[in-house]
This record gives C-alpha cells, structure tokens and sequence, in this order.
C-alpha cells in the first residue's frame, strides 16, 4: 500500500474523529451547565443524584461507559441494536462523560465568585437568571478557560476509545492498517495527526483566552 | 416625610445577637450617619436595611427605592465604566439607553470621571472604583443611598476625594444614611447621628449633641479616635 493510500484511509477516520470532537464538545458543554446546576441544588434529591452521576462518570473508565451505552440497550431491555448506533453510542458516551467533567468545572468557578457580585446585582434589581447570565457566568468563563483547555486537549485524545464500538475513527483504521501491512507508518501519520489537531486545540484555547483578558 | 422606617429589627448569627431591637426613621433630605466600634452591628444595620439580610423579627417599611455604596465598591470587572453605572438602569429599570447615557456622563463628570467611560475597574484607583460605584448606584435614581463604610478601603488620600464627593451629595439634599469611622466627616456632614453599641442604638441625636454625650461607651469610642 502506498502512502497515499494509506492516508486516504486514514482522512476517512480523520472526519469521524473531528465529529466526535465537536459533536462531544457541543453537547457537553452546555450540559455540564445544567448538571451543574443540579449539583448546586437546594433540592437534596436533585443534588444526590446528580452527585452520584458525577461520581459514576468520573470513577469509572470512559472505555467502559462507552460499552455499556452501546451493549446497554441490548442487554438490559433486548432491543437489538443496529450498526449505525455505534456512532450514536459514542457521541452519547462521551457527551455524558465531559458533561460530569465540565459540570464540576463551572461549580468550581461559580464557587469562585465574591459574594459581593451577586450583592451588587441584587441591590441594583437584576433578576436571577439576569444575575447568572450577565454578571457572573462571564467571569466563571474567564476563570475556568484554562481547566476547560485541559479537558477539551484529553477530548482529542479520548476520541480514540470510539474504537471499542468498533466506530471507525482515525485510530482504528491506523491499527487495521498497521496490523493488515506490518508498518509502523500508519501509527506515526496518527501521531502527527493528533499532536497537529492539539496543537490548533491550543492555539484557538489560547486566542480565546487572550480575548477575554481585555479585564482583570 | 419619612422615606425609610425600621421598628424593632432583631437579627442573630447563631448564638450572637448582633442587632436587638433597633428602631430608626430616616426623613427626606437627612443625612445620618451610623457611627460605632467595630462589632456593634452598623455593617448587619445597613444589610437588613437594603436587603442583604432578612431580619429575624421587626418590620422594615420603604417609601421609594433604595440604593448601596460598598466598602469594596463590588464594580462589575468585566463591564467597562460607563457599562457598570448603564447597565441596570437600562436591563432592570428598562429606561431608554439616550437617556440613561445623558444621565450617566453627567453623573461621570460630577465625579470628576471624564474620559473613563471605556476604562474597566481594574485600570483605576480605588478612589475611582468607589466614584464609579457611586454614579452606578445615583444612575438608578434611589430616594435613599446607603453607604456601607465607603472609605474603609482607601487610603487617606484616597478617603478625601469620596468624602468630597459625598459632601457634595448631601449639599444636593439626598438622602443618605452612612456608616462610616471618620468621626469629623460624620459631624460636619450628618443632620443626625446614631451611635450604635453592642446591637443598640446607645446615643442619637445632632452631631453637637452625640459628641457632647455623656454615655460611657460613646466617650470611650471617642476618646480612642482624639488619642488617634
């Protein structure tokens, strides 16, 4: 095979990983918010289950969450699952799985603010929801950017688990190749793929952050 | 007329009692001052006054809109100048934005802050925030402008140009209640002054008259502030 070829193959994978990617980053951020905000809950319940979500997410391998939303509905309710779940299985897995992440994320931020900001927004009349979104969720943005940063570079490499649903991202099909033509080339085209996308993950990360510094 | 009534507030933080039963009428056009040594309950006065805290019994009755200069200013860092003080007039009080832009650099010029409408906090002094924080709080139009401590963060040099600031309010007839431990501020400023001791108002009266009292408590607090 040669290498031409070879990288076809893989830019096939390539796009099923930059889906991942986004798909994952798209829903998990925002969902993170609102498990958040379960999590800050006065409601004791609320708050219990969604710590125990949190706790599952976090303690257990994203390898085997993965599986288990893939093989779950199968073997827990006997629907037969069909091949172009696999990928649904994946986006779901790791939506779910950065969400607990991201969520406990922003709580550290928000845990972060002075009270005096939501005295000043109180005393000045804002609402709650006016308190959360304009006062003090951007500057939870601002200070969570960096350990955003950091999740968001292991996504990229996470999204090479997609593999144990037999998704064909990049990764898989470099193992197929490398195995299949017994080289080492299609391994080192991965590294450099994944070293690169990192590389523009930091580079934007960095330009976002750089953004918002126009305050302290 | 009375624009701010308080009748018998009591509050406690666990088992300390920090205000028992304090009752107090502000009129419109006074400036009274809050006066005290540190503990006495002044800072959780103006906090069940403008309501950061809920007082556990008592009744507290407003006639017009209520208004807070904190120690710490507590500015907006990531909304410029201009931003801080037009913000909540125009997203709470839905006043037109010409309007309240009008309103608003008069009020930066009064406070000598011409040209920092596009600066954020963090590029001006503290004297500055505390201007800052003063024009947002006028920018609403309160009947009644509480201060919580206003100069307690600056340093002296500092401390002159907020209480000239205010002076300057007080001359305009706004009314005003201070808390504040610049005893020659508050009696030059103050119609009324309240001294507060151990979660009580201990003297109250005009300036003349509190620093004329005979109360122990209150000659000892300022026997303290002459020695320096």
């Amino acid at each position: 095979m040669d290498l031409s070829t070879m990288l076809e193959q893989l830019a096939g994978g390539m796009v099923t990983t930059v889906e991942i990617f986004f798909v994952t980053l798209i829903c998990s951020l925002p969902l993170g918010l609102l498990i958040c905000f379960g999590r800050m809950s006065k409601n004791k319940i609320l708050k219990g289950i969604v710590s125990a979500y949190i706790s599952v997410m976090r303690g257990t391998p994203l390898m085997l969450q993965l599986m288990v939303v893939y093989f779950g509905p199968y073997f827990i309710f006997g629907i037969r699952i069909s091949r172009g779940y696999s990928l649904i299985a994946v986006f779901i897995g790791f939506a779910i799985n950065y969400a607990a992440y991201f969520a406990e994320i922003y709580r550290g931020g928000i845990e972060s603010m002075p009270a005096g900001q939501y005295e000043a927004a109180q005393i000045l009349g804002y609402s709650k929801s006016q308190t959360f979104f304009r006062i003090i969720l951007p500057q939870v943005i601002k200070r969570i950017l960096p350990s955003i940063t950091n999740e968001v570079i292991t996504l990229v490499k996470d999204t090479s688990l997609a593999f144990v649903v037999s998704v064909a991202e990049m990764f898989t099909i470099a193992k197929q190749i490398a195995s299949a033509q017994t080289t080492m080339t299609p391994f080192l085209v991965a590294a450099i793929f994944y070293y690169i996308f990192n590389l523009i993950v930091a580079v934007a990360m960095n330009k976002i952050e750089k953004m918002m510094n126009y305050y302290k | 007329m009375i624009l701010f009534e308080m009748k018998h507030i009591k509050k406690s933080f666990g088992a300390l009692d920090v205000l028992r039963d304090i009752s107090l009428e502000v009129d419109k056009g006074e400036v009274l001052s809050i006066i005290g040594p540190s503990g006495s309950g002044k800072s959780t006065l103006l906090r069940c006054a403008t309501g950061l805290e809920t007082p556990d019994a008592g009744e507290i009755v407003k006639n017009g809109e209520v208004g807070l200069v904190f120690q710490n200013f507590n500015l907006f860092p990531h909304f410029s100048v201009l931003k801080n003080i037009i913000d909540a007039p125009m997203r709470v009080q839905k006043r037109k934005k010409e309007e309240v832009l009008v309103q608003a650099r008069e009020l930066l010029k009064k406070m000598g802050l011409e040209g920092k409408e596009d600066a954020y906090p963090y590029q001006l002094s503290g004297g500055q925030q505390q201007r800052v924080s003063i024009a947002r709080a006028l920018c609403m139009n309160p009947d009644i402008l509480f201060f919580d401590e206003p100069t307690s963060a600056l340093d002296p040099e500092l401390t002159g140009e907020i209480l000239k600031v205010i002076k300057a309010l007080a001359a305009e007839h706004i009314t005003m209640v201070i808390v504040t431990h610049e005893m020659t501020f508050a009696r030059d400023i103050s119609d009324r002054i309240i001294f507060m001791d151990d979660g009580v108002i201990a003297v109250e009266g005009t300036p003349e008259q509190v620093f004329a009292s005979e109360h122990a408590r209150m000659k000892e607090f300022l026997g303290k502030f002459h020695q320096g």
